[in-house]
């Protein structure tokens, strides 16, 4: 199958359908899951997945998910501020829900910020992002792993998707 | 060049885009006009109102009962007993009308409050705790354990396994059958208020009964009073209201006047024992960090006749209580007014084996066109010009729900409920995609040409990343 090259600059780079093939790479996921042993607060495993074996240091990786379980340890703590604001929230009749944000929701947004700035820094560099375990129900950590294919293709310009498909 | 037949879609505003052009649609599906929120998709069995805002089972059981005896009998109170009794002291209208209050508000927030559903693990996830299962056992498929053992607090916890969420619940979690929802610290399904108790609301509905309690005690109190001043003829009282009927032109009418407080005193007699007994029996739960669910089943105390096997209690009941009303309040985790990713979320290829990988659907390209873009972006925040881009430059922060989101569409479609060519109340899908594979992990596959970043101006240790289409070709993918 030949593509038209005005279509597609990067085709310069390939020479036949075959090396395109073969720089076909494969994505797949890692599901970091909680920890319980102390009780229903939110904790992640710190296990280190064998599939990010090749793919990243096991101290990078051991301090984000350390990071994170101080994080939610802080949102989850039981101390005076918790304490002040459910007093306060149960004095209103908890209409003050309504109108304030919680100490919960603040550190949430704190550790959506960690997150990005890791994905960031160390982890897109690797081929990896951390997805935030708010957006899977706090029941996990999501990491996808991309695989790039490296070796055959020399070339590194950019390229989109061609429009040879269109009728 | 910049010879795209297919419009190019800003990935940013593919969550808030409104309209599709259908010629970039192969497949047929009627392009939606505009973005649908998470609750429009929801799986279990609620009821969601205000755009999502507020949310209640579906079986709504007897919540307008609740409500209505709540607001005769209080209405009831007002009218016929507070005007006597206001003679007495101000106080009484007063501390009635602020228990109503409470009452109200309490109930309202218990009802309609996400009361700590969990959602439904996505396909890659259920996918993933399955080949977690196999690899521990026989090759042959067969359903997941149904339970996993863990230790909290050196206490032996079974974990059980959902077969409708597909996860293994955590802790203290259970699927309501009513809602067709797995809860967090689920207390129990309330008909009176007409959603589940757990996590998120409890503390709602502790004040709720706890309000309600002393609510209908002071009205019996109030009621028993007056009645006992009119059957004592407590001529001050009478003679006063008398004196000026048309102040309370209903009091006059004395029998009209009787029937409604007896109406009252009969609504509140007959609550007031199911209504302290509540309360009485949630302080309990309270008191020792227990759930209705696990103090019905016996879960803790079965073995030594004590609440002592509780891993959860602090062992003190001030903690206890503190803990559980006044703990910190978590969120609700189904984001219910959040934006669904692009209805033209990729699909797996399913008929075009023959086709070589950039011959994939056009749909296909815009979504991992913008994944593409986003890989980069986050990677040194700033957006790189594909080069078949018309020249749109896109300088404006991703933020990272967004990248996210796209990058979920790209690389596993059937994680998001909302793809898919389906109707509006699309369930996840169930058939995996690369059907002709068989292979779970093609849910992973990202049905793109191979897209060779530009030079990338990070630093990367790796090749830069490289998305290609699924290998359903029978080619082999080098690492």
């Amino acid at each position: 199958m030949v593509i038209r090259a005005e279509f597609a600059p990067w085709i310069h780079q390939f020479h036949n359908l075959q090396e395109l093939r073969h720089s076909a790479s494969l994505a797949t996921k890692v599901f970091i899951q909680r920890d319980y042993s102390d009780g229903t607060i939110c904790k992640f495993q710190t296990k280190f997945p064998a599939e990010l074996d090749s793919r990243i240091e096991r101290s990078l990786f051991e301090e984000t998910v350390k990071t994170l379980n101080c994080y939610y340890a802080e949102a989850e703590k039981i101390g005076g501020q918790s304490y002040l604001e459910g007093c306060l929230a149960c004095a209103t009749a908890y209409i003050i829900f309504l109108c304030m944000e919680t100490r919960y929701e603040k550190i949430l947004k704190k550790i959506s910020m960690y997150i990005q700035e890791q994905n960031e820094k160390i982890y897109a560099p690797r081929g990896l992002i951390l997805t935030d375990p708010i957006e899977r129900g706090m029941r996990v950590i999501e990491i996808s792993i991309f695989e790039d294919s490296g070796s055959t293709s020399s070339s590194s310009s950019g390229s989109s998707p061609t429009s040879s498909t269109a009728q | 060049m910049k010879n795209c037949e297919y419009q190019q879609i800003d990935p940013r505003t593919l969550r808030t885009s409104t309209t599709r052009t259908s010629s970039t649609l192969p497949c047929g599906r009627k392009s939606s006009h505009r973005l649908r929120r998470k609750w429009e998709v929801f799986p279990g069995k609620n009821r969601f109102y205000c755009d999502g805002r507020i949310m209640l089972a579906r079986q709504c059981g007897v919540l307008p009962l609740t409500i209505g005896l709540i607001f005769i009998t209080s209405g009831l109170f007002f009218t016929f007993d507070c005007p006597f009794l206001v003679h007495l002291t101000v106080f009484i209208p007063v501390i009635g009308g602020v228990l109503f209050v409470f009452v109200i508000v309490s109930l309202f927030q218990t009802s309609f409050t996400d009361p700590g559903i969990l959602p439904r693990a996505s396909p890659d996830e259920a996918a993933d705790i399955e080949r977690q299962i196999d690899n521990s056992g026989s090759s042959t498929y067969r359903p997941p354990p149904r339970t996993k053992e863990i230790l909290i607090n050196d206490q032996v916890v079974k974990l059980k396994y959902c077969f409708t969420c597909k996860m293994f619940r955590p802790p203290r979690t259970s699927h309501c059958g009513l809602c067709d929802n797995c809860v967090e610290r689920f207390d129990h399904h309330c008909p009176w208020v007409g959603n589940c108790v757990g996590k998120r609301n409890y503390r709602f509905f502790y004040a709720f009964i706890v309000s309600l309690s002393f609510l209908t005690s002071f009205i019996f109190g109030c009621v028993i009073t007056h009645l006992t001043l009119r059957s004592q003829g407590g001529k001050g009282i009478i003679q006063a209201i008398q004196d000026s009927p048309a102040r309370y032109p209903f009091f006059t009418n004395c029998t009209l006047n009787s029937f409604c407080t007896v109406v009252e005193l009969v609504i509140c007699f007959f609550s007031i024992w199911s209504i302290l007994g509540l309360s009485g029996f949630h302080t309990y739960l309270v008191a020792s960090n227990l759930t209705t669910n696990e103090d019905i089943k016996g879960s803790w105390s079965s073995k030594r006749g004590e609440e002592s096997g509780n891993p959860y209690t602090y062992n003190n009941i001030f903690t206890n209580c503190c803990v559980v009303l006044c703990g910190p309040m978590p969120p609700s985790l189904i984001d219910r007014r959040g934006f669904l990713p692009a209805d033209d979320a990729p699909q797996t290829v399913t008929s075009d084996a023959e086709l070589p990988p950039f011959m994939a659907k056009n749909d296909t390209n815009m979504c991992t066109q913008g994944t593409k873009e986003l890989i980069e972006s986050m990677a040194h925040s700033t957006v790189i010009q594909s080069t078949c881009t018309p020249g749109t430059p896109k300088t404006a922060p991703v933020t990272q729900e967004s990248l996210l989101s796209t990058v979920s569409i790209a690389v596993s479609p059937p994680s998001k409920p909302s793809t898919g060519c389906s109707d509006r109340q699309a369930r996840r899908p169930t058939d995996m995609p690369c059907p002709q594979r068989g292979n779970k992990r093609a849910a992973l596959h990202v049905h793109k040409p191979m897209l060779r970043l530009p030079s990338p101006p990070y630093s990367l240790g790796h090749s830069p990343l490289i998305f290609s289409d699924a290998p359903d070709m029978g080619f082999i993918p080098l690492n």
